[in-house]
This record gives C-alpha cells, sequence and structure tokens, in this order.
C-alpha cells in the first residue's frame, strides 16, 4: 500500500516541479521568477524526501538540507538584488 | 496500519505540494501567488518529512530524528523568502489586484532615488525584452519597451 | 558569567540542532555538541546585538500550540481558495498598528502572519510603526487586525516585552 501511495506522491510532486518551472519559464517578471525558484527548491526537498522513502537509503537527507540551505540562500539574495541594486553592499 | 499511516502522510504532503504549485499557475497577481508556495508547500514538505522520520525510525535500528531539522528549517525560511518578494514586488510596484495604499507608493518614490533605480530599471527592461521574445501574445507593453525591442533588428536591416 | 555565557538560550539550541544533524545521542555527541554550543556563542559575541530573554516560557509554550493548529488550518482554507474560482477572490492590503518595540518580537509577529490563514506580512514601515500586511481573501479588515493583536502580538509582548 505504501509503495502505491509512493508512486502516486510521485506523479504529484512531479506535476508540482512542472507547474513551477512553467511560471519559471513564462514569468512575466523578476519577481515572479523569483518566486517560481522558491517553489521549485522546495518541490525539489519533496522529491528527494520521497526517493529516500523509496529506496530505503538515508543519504539523500543530506542533499535534501543542502538544497534548503542553498535555495533559501539564492532567494535571499536575488530579493536583495532588486531590493538594492546589489548584492553585498 | 502503520503502512496506512505512512501512506496518508506521503499522500497528504504530496497533495499540498502539488496544491501550492498550482497556485502558481490559477492565480492572477503576484502577491496572491506568494500565498500558495508559503503555505502550502511547507505543510506538503512538513508531512512528508514526517513520514520520513517515522520510516526510518521503524526499518532501520535507530531513532531518526534528523528530519526535524529541514522541517523547522523551512518554517523559519519560507515566511522570510514571501516577505523579501513581497517588498521587493512593492519596491519595483508590481501590479496588483489589491490597491496598494498610497503611503506605500510615496516610500517607494523616497526609496528609488540614486543608483539603485539604475540597475534595477535595467533589470527589468532586460526582463521585458526576454519575455516579449518567449510570448508574442502577452498582453501590451509599455511604448518604451516597443522600442526597445526594435533595436536588435536594426543591425540586420543594415547587413541586408 | 555574562562573558563566559553570553547567550543561554542559544546554548542548549546549538546542542540540539548538532545531535539532530548527527542523528545520535551518544555520550561523546553531547560532549562535542556542548563544546560547540559554548564556543560559538563566545566567539561571535560582536554579532549579536541584543541578549534573547524569555520571561514566560509557558506563554510561549502556549503560543506556539496555537500556531502550529493554525498553520494547519490555514493550509486547508488556502488550499480551498487556490482550487476555488480564483476571479471570486477579494484580495486586499491591510496596515496593522505595531504595539510591539523589540526586533526579534516584531519578526516573529510578521513570521507568524505570513504563516498562518491567508495573511502575508509585506513591508514593515520605516519607523517600525506598523506592518502591511496582504490578505488573500478577506472582505472585514478590521476584524481581521483585531485578530491579529489578541491572538499573536498579545502573547509576543508578553514573552519578550516586560510591561
Amino acid at each position: 500500500m505504501l509503495a502505491i501511495s509512493i508512486q502516486i506522491a510521485f506523479a504529484l510532486v512531479t506535476a508540482a516541479v512542472a507547474m513551477s518551472f512553467w511560471r519559471l519559464l513564462r514569468g512575466p517578471d523578476a519577481p515572479n521568477r523569483i518566486l517560481a525558484l522558491d517553489t521549485l527548491y522546495i518541490n525539489t526537498i519533496a522529491i528527494l524526501v520521497l526517493l529516500g522513502i523509496h529506496l530505503g537509503s538515508a543519504l539523500f537527507f543530506e542533499a535534501a538540507l543542502l538544497i534548503a540551505l542553498m535555495g533559501f540562500i539564492g532567494t535571499v539574495a536575488l530579493c536583495k538584488y532588486l531590493l538594492r541594486g546589489d548584492i553585498i553592499e | 496500519m502503520l503502512d496506512f499511516l505512512l501512506s496518508i502522510l506521503v499522500l497528504t504532503g504530496a497533495s499540498f505540494a502539488f496544491i501550492g504549485s498550482l497556485g502558481l499557475i490559477r492565480l492572477k497577481d503576484l502577491y496572491t501567488r506568494l500565498h500558495g508556495p508559503t503555505k502550502a508547500t511547507t505543510l506538503g514538505v512538513g508531512s512528508l518529512l514526517i513520514a520520513s522520520a517515522i520510516y526510518f525510525s521503524i526499518y532501520s535500528e535507530q531513532i531518526s530524528l534528523h528530519e526535524f531539522l529541514i522541517t523547522i528549517f523551512l518554517f523559519i525560511t519560507a515566511p522570510v523568502s514571501a516577505h523579501l518578494l513581497a517588498k521587493a514586488a512593492l519596491h519595483l510596484g508590481l501590479p496588483s489586484l489589491a490597491e496598494i495604499p498610497k503611503a506605500e507608493e510615496a516610500d517607494q518614490t523616497e526609496m528609488t532615488e540614486t543608483v539603485q533605480t539604475g540597475a534595477t530599471e535595467a533589470f527589468e527592461k532586460n526582463e521585458r525584452i526576454g519575455s516579449d521574445n518567449a510570448s508574442p501574445d502577452e498582453k501590451a507593453r509599455p511604448a518604451e519597451s516597443k522600442s526597445i525591442t526594435k533595436t536588435p533588428r536594426t543591425p540586420d536591416q543594415t547587413q541586408s | 558569567m555574562t562573558r563566559l555565557l553570553p547567550h543561554p538560550v542559544l546554548t542548549p539550541v546549538l546542542v540540539l540542532i548538532w545531535l539532530l544533524l548527527n542523528n545520535s545521542i551518544n555520550t561523546g555527541q553531547i560532549l562535542l555538541g556542548l563544546i560547540f554550543g559554548w564556543a560559538i556563542p563566545v566567539l561571535t559575541i560582536h554579532f549579536w546585538p541584543e541578549a534573547v530573554s524569555i520571561r514566560k516560557p509557558l506563554v510561549l509554550l502556549r503560543y506556539i500550540t496555537v500556531l502550529f493548529h493554525d498553520i494547519i488550518m490555514a493550509n486547508f482554507t488556502v488550499a480551498r481558495l487556490i482550487l476555488g474560482n480564483p476571479d471570486k477572490l477579494h484580495p486586499i492590503f491591510i496596515k496593522v498598528p505595531l504595539d510591539l518595540t523589540s526586533d526579534l518580537a516584531i519578526s516573529l509577529l510578521a513570521n507568524s502572519i505570513t504563516l498562518t490563514p491567508g495573511t502575508l506580512s509585506a513591508r514593515l514601515s520605516d519607523d517600525q510603526s506598523y506592518l502591511l500586511v496582504h490578505a488573500l481573501n478577506e472582505t472585514d479588515p478590521d476584524t481581521l487586525v483585531a485578530t491579529i493583536k489578541q491572538r499573536y502580538e498579545n502573547p509576543l509582548k508578553e514573552i519578550f516585552e516586560s510591561c
């Protein structure tokens, strides 16, 4: 039963990634694209966690943690750029 | 029984992640779109991570709690990035379905002085050119961006 | 005392994070975590402008419970709004006047607002006198302001600001 629901969950999260990717390509402006990137990295964490359960391996945890850290820093840096026109003041 | 609980957690998590991203497509302006990812996605990934913690605690020898680290981290960072995005959008004066209070617009004009404006405007124009090329059926752009999109064509004409 | 242990709240948090990161509760890891938990606040003392003091831990605990309940409810509300007709939404910007003065309390309030039902903190005014909040679907701004003040701001004021 768990195997089937993980398959369904994979389908749902992949659709979520596809939708955020659509918003990333479509724009129409910078904040919308950053928002799409933000959603994209959170969905990627979801996929990695699912993959971890599916394959029964705890190794994916580190990757998910790193993506969470880097994604947040990336979003903040891009927003700072829009607000200030500069990342490091 | 345990399988049932895990399946419920996994499916709710994935559904919330799906709905959060669906909001990106269905909603009409940036400020409403921000609501989808910040809420739906945090709980979505949160319940997936709890499912993972339960799964590994039971099927491996030791108790596995490190998934909660990601959950806590996401719950702290998601509102921060949403706040910064909303702030950036207000700063750039993005169109909104809701009426933006007057004082904020005044604040913007005070803030958009000096060197900052040059960089952000250049960035905005680049964005417009990019999206114009990508989708010609987009709504009408301001007149100035049309003149910019024409400029790349002139070298071609001189060559021919 | 203040030089040896500048941030009494930060140290246990760091130990906990270290143990979670290593996913074990060996004696060795606890010791190493304690060393890090002591050394990091001492070495980075200049980066921390104000010491955090929690005046009423029980109120904080209740606040966290209320917040988690609201977050789960918020998710269902927002999911229903997204799946419904987007044209029927009534988004609005609301100014929430602030009584809080400490930076930490204000940022916690802004975070709580963003995580809960259909609201999003968009901007803090330069003089920290009000918070601009965007609501996804709200027709009654006054009730929302009252709810935010009563449900989140008052407990935060109790926890972080003596009055």
